[in-house]
């Protein structure tokens, strides 16, 4: 491999399996060309974990594409530097030498598991072929290694998986058939580019688990690319932070955790939601409830048949009760598929539904021929503040609009009023006639907020609205939430899967599974003495970003995810909430 | 499946109805007197009553219709009436024809339009693809009888490398179905580029790219199968264009087709064929569509139906 590249004129260390010298990476734009990894270096020794952690923009993603040779062509190349396996520089190889390296010494596996697998391919030609792109192996021979490799990763039923598409697996059993791929082979070294960012908590922590385990027993050296710094701190021996492009700061996890020397690293651990911070308890409601909702449930119907009637029923909600108070951050938690979100549009109207769900007094209608009126007290924050603001409107505009669609006051006065929310949320006064592409992540969901309180709403649902936003900016976001509801009196209905923000917001927290709530009580009551063993499991999945904490490993065995899906006339089993003082209710 | 299956034929039979009732009723509505052109110009008033009466045409529609749909449960047709036979015989003597000719021009939209649409999407803003998309516009664009008019004079009169006109040969064949299928490979070639496009830029390229597979492979086992799935519903409702095409395609290549059936009928108001080629396309083009679909699963496993 290494007989006709070039060779590092330095000495090697014997066990520096990688080395990046100087990396710089740009883009050719028509402004000319723009730098976006700066002279980055750093080495990487066998069986190591090296986290290299950083925002949206910093250039960790470019780095690990780089060394894979996959930078997108032909605009972003590499400018300047070398990168050295074993001494051999990657960057000088022509493509046929690059890609015998690619998935045999360096493997890679990429954060949506949804979408990195091929959906018309089976499972087990997807695993075979990336064994036999690098070796000659008879038909059965490699077919027999992709089952090893399922095993390895402890895949329930790996033969059935050999034959299922991906898109018969869960999100987690998709992630375990990327890692059987890429570690198939028992690379050097494995890139992991947000491997775990899609999941759910208690699954990001089997795969967690998963790397550590592989890397012990095959002694892969690992590269974690990753925003979370409780995953760094869970897996990491040493951590590169890149901000923009260049690196920040690098250390052994213990001593960066510890002492971080910069500023930024100082911001970045600061602004991390931690466990076990809330503020002070919540006082006793005395209040009328602003929300009520009343053995809440949404079903969909699942077709079939000769002449296409209802064959089964998805029950998305099944039987959901909760007060919200006036003022109030009352948060929903639950993985995937629990159903949270669709308990947030059935309360604007946008599913129909059984039960009832009142607002200030008035009930909310399950036919979507919704009243204007009665909705200007909820109004809605979404995850992802890009497809929520339509491109091709002024800011301004879509701020306004819930006014002119309500018809409240004249073009100056909305203008004025608009304005003033802008100020409020953070952004400035003469930004009102820019576009949402001009605009930072964080920037477009404050332009959301505004738009959100231009109705002066009695209740902001936000539904999972800091989820996709950077550590740093997710701080400041709640920062202003948290304002906004002491200067109006708002009531949030927060609905997440991060237990680290719910707990560092919410007043009262509901845990959601399979449709239905497990356990409810005050934020001191969930995470202070959870009932419910579900919750006790979300809880403990949380990474704890601090390396020197020791998990137990998980109770969880790995399996089939249970499903919302029964057949006609089968109703989900109810679960009965028990008082176990104080107003704490869970499951018996 | 199955049950998927009989629900598909059983709207299929409502369309079929549909496009019956319709196309009798517009028939009926034609100014154009049929029973003149079968009585002759000479013809006594007594006599054309006498033939309206013994072709029942002077009965109410929708007596007309119901004795019509009653044949037609039966598999009857009707008779032509100035050919003197029964319009199935007639069909069922020339639609191999056009179905061999269909399946040509299936054909060569599918490899012209294919190709060029992967090549230029792999070659995407360079001269090639500049070229390749600026061909299918052209293709696009042409009308056919100009297509087929300059395919004639070019390759068969001057260069002679195939016949003028007839039925027999491949070579027959061959300028035919090039002429039908260079419009739809002006489609197919924008389209599948667009979708080979974005198929290129999704996760699971880049995952078949990081395995270290070859080039080629990434192509032709990751990218194609994803990127033809929206052209096969596209084959599917194709058949129908084709259907307007192929009058007249088979009208400048004297190919012995329904047709040119059609054309003739039309021509005479031979109201029996002109209903039964309407149906017989109607079948082609309900069938092509399902076809389509029942196809699909095959290559998408995330599409079931039932």
């Amino acid at each position: 491999m290494s007989g006709d590249a070039k060779t590092s004129g330095a000495p090697v260390a014997p066990d520096t399996v990688l080395s990046v010298e100087g990396l710089s990476v740009s883009v050719r734009t028509e402004a000319g060309p723009k730098v976006l990894v700066d002279s980055l270096s750093f080495t990487l020794n066998r069986g190591e974990t090296l986290a290299i952690a950083g925002e949206s923009g910093s250039g960790k993603s470019l780095t690990s594409l780089a060394v894979m040779g996959l930078l997108p062509p032909p605009a972003v190349h590499v400018s300047a530097g070398r990168i050295l396996l074993k001494g051999t520089d990657l960057l000088s190889l022509p493509e046929g030498k690059m890609r015998a390296i690619r998935g045999d010494r360096i493997a890679m596996i990429f954060q949506e598991p949804m979408t990195s697998l091929n959906p018309v391919l089976t499972v087990g030609k997807q695993l075979t072929e990336a064994i036999e792109a690098h070796e000659t192996l008879p038909r059965g021979q490699a077919r027999a290694r992709a089952l090893e490799a399922l095993k390895a990763v402890r895949m329930s039923q790996p033969e059935r998986r050999l034959k299922q598409y991906p898109h018969e697996l869960s999100g987690g059993m998709r992630q375990r058939v990327m890692i059987a791929m890429a570690v198939a082979l028992r690379p050097d070294i494995l890139i992991a580019d947000e491997p775990t960012t899609a999941l759910d908590v208690t699954v990001q922590r089997e795969v967690l688990e998963l790397l550590r385990d592989l890397q012990r027993d095959l002694g892969t050296a690992i590269i974690l690319i990753t925003h979370d710094m409780g995953v760094v701190a869970e897996m990491a021996d040493r951590v590169v932070v890149m901000q923009a492009g260049r690196m920040v700061e690098q250390g052994p996890v213990r001593q960066l955790f510890a002492a971080p020397k910069q500023p930024y690293t100082r911001a970045l651990l600061d602004a991390v939601p931690r466990m076990g911070n809330g503020g002070a308890p919540v006082k006793a409601p005395t209040t009328e409830p602003l929300v009520r909702v009343r053995d809440l449930k949404v079903r969909f119907d699942i077709r079939g048949g000769v002449l296409n009637t209802v064959q089964a029923h998805v029950h998305a909600v099944a039987g959901v009760s909760f007060d919200i108070r006036p003022g109030e951050t009352f948060s929903l938690v639950g993985e995937s598929g629990c159903g949270k979100s669709t308990i947030a549009k059935a309360m604007v109207g946008l599913v129909p539904f059984t039960g009832t769900i009142e607002v200030a007094g008035r009930a909310v209608a399950s036919d979507q021929r919704r009243s204007g009126a009665a909705f200007r007290d909820v109004q809605m924050i979404f995850q992802d503040p890009m497809a929520s603001l339509d491109p091709r409107m002024r800011v301004g505009d879509l701020v306004a609009e819930p006014l002119v669609i309500h018809g409240i006051g004249s073009p100056v006065e909305r203008r004025a009023k608009t304005a003033e929310l802008f100020e409020r949320v953070g952004l400035e006064r003469d930004q009102i006639d820019r576009y949402p592409h001009e605009f930072s992540g964080g920037q477009r969901q404050r332009i959301c907020i505004a738009r959100a309180l231009a109705l002066q709403p009695k209740l902001i649902i936000a539904d999972e609205s800091v989820s996709a936003l950077d550590v740093s900016v997710q701080a400041r976001v709640l920062a202003l939430l948290e304002a906004l509801k002491t200067e109006f009196g708002i009531a949030y209905l927060f609905i997440s899967h991060d237990m680290a923000v719910v707990e560092n917001i919410s007043d009262r927290v509901a845990v959601m599974h399979l449709g239905q709530i497990v356990e409810t009580g005050t934020r001191a009551q969930i995470f202070g003495a959870p009932k419910h063993p579900y919750t006790k499991t979300l809880i403990e999945a949380v990474p704890v970003p601090d390396p020197t904490h020791q998990r137990k490993p998980s109770q969880r065995p790995a399996g089939e995810v249970p499903s919302p899906v029964l057949p006609r006339g089968v109703l989900p089993q109810r679960i009965l909430l028990k008082d176990t003082g104080d107003g704490h209710l869970a499951a018996v | 499946m199955a049950a998927y299956l009989v629900r598909r034929l059983l709207v299929s039979l409502l369309i079929l109805l549909g496009v019956s009732f319709i196309t009798f009723v517009l028939l009926y509505a034609l100014p154009a007197d049929p029973v003149r052109q079968i009585a002759g110009r000479s013809a006594t008033a007594q006599t054309v009553e006498n033939i309206r009466a013994q072709l029942g045409l002077d009965q109410p529609l929708m007596v007309q219709y119901w004795r019509y749909l009653t044949g037609l449960v039966q598999g009857d047709l009707g008779r032509s009436y100035l050919q003197r036979s029964e319009v199935s015989e007639l069909i069922a003597a020339r639609l191999p024809a056009t179905l061999l000719l269909m399946a040509g021009a299936i054909g060569c939209e599918l490899i012209l339009g294919l190709t060029m649409g992967i090549v230029a999407a792999l070659k995407r803003g360079s001269a090639t693809d500049n070229t390749l998309m600026i061909a299918s516009f052209v293709g696009v664009s042409a009308p056919q009888f100009v297509v087929g008019l300059l395919l004639l004079y070019v390759f068969a009169v001057q260069l002679k490398w195939f016949p003028i006109g007839g039925y027999g040969t491949l070579a027959h064949l061959v300028l035919p179905s090039v002429t039908l299928g260079i419009m739809g490979s002006g489609w197919y070639s924008r389209m599948m580029r667009s979708s080979m496009v974005d198929v290129l830029r999704a996760d699971y390229i880049r995952t078949a790219r990081a395995k270290g597979l070859t080039r080629a492979r990434v192509i032709l086992r990751h990218a194609l199968p994803n990127a033809i799935l929206p052209i096969i519903a596209m084959i599917g409702i194709d058949i129908g264009i084709f259907m307007g095409g192929i009058v007249v395609v088979e009208s400048v290549f004297g190919w012995p087709g329904i047709g040119q059936l059609a054309w003739q009928a039309i021509q005479r108001v031979d109201i029996p064929i002109i209903m039964g080629v309407t149906l017989v396309s109607a079948c082609a083009i309900v069938l092509g569509n399902l076809l389509a679909d029942l196809v699909t699963p095959f290559i998408d496993p995330r599409i079931r139906l039932r």
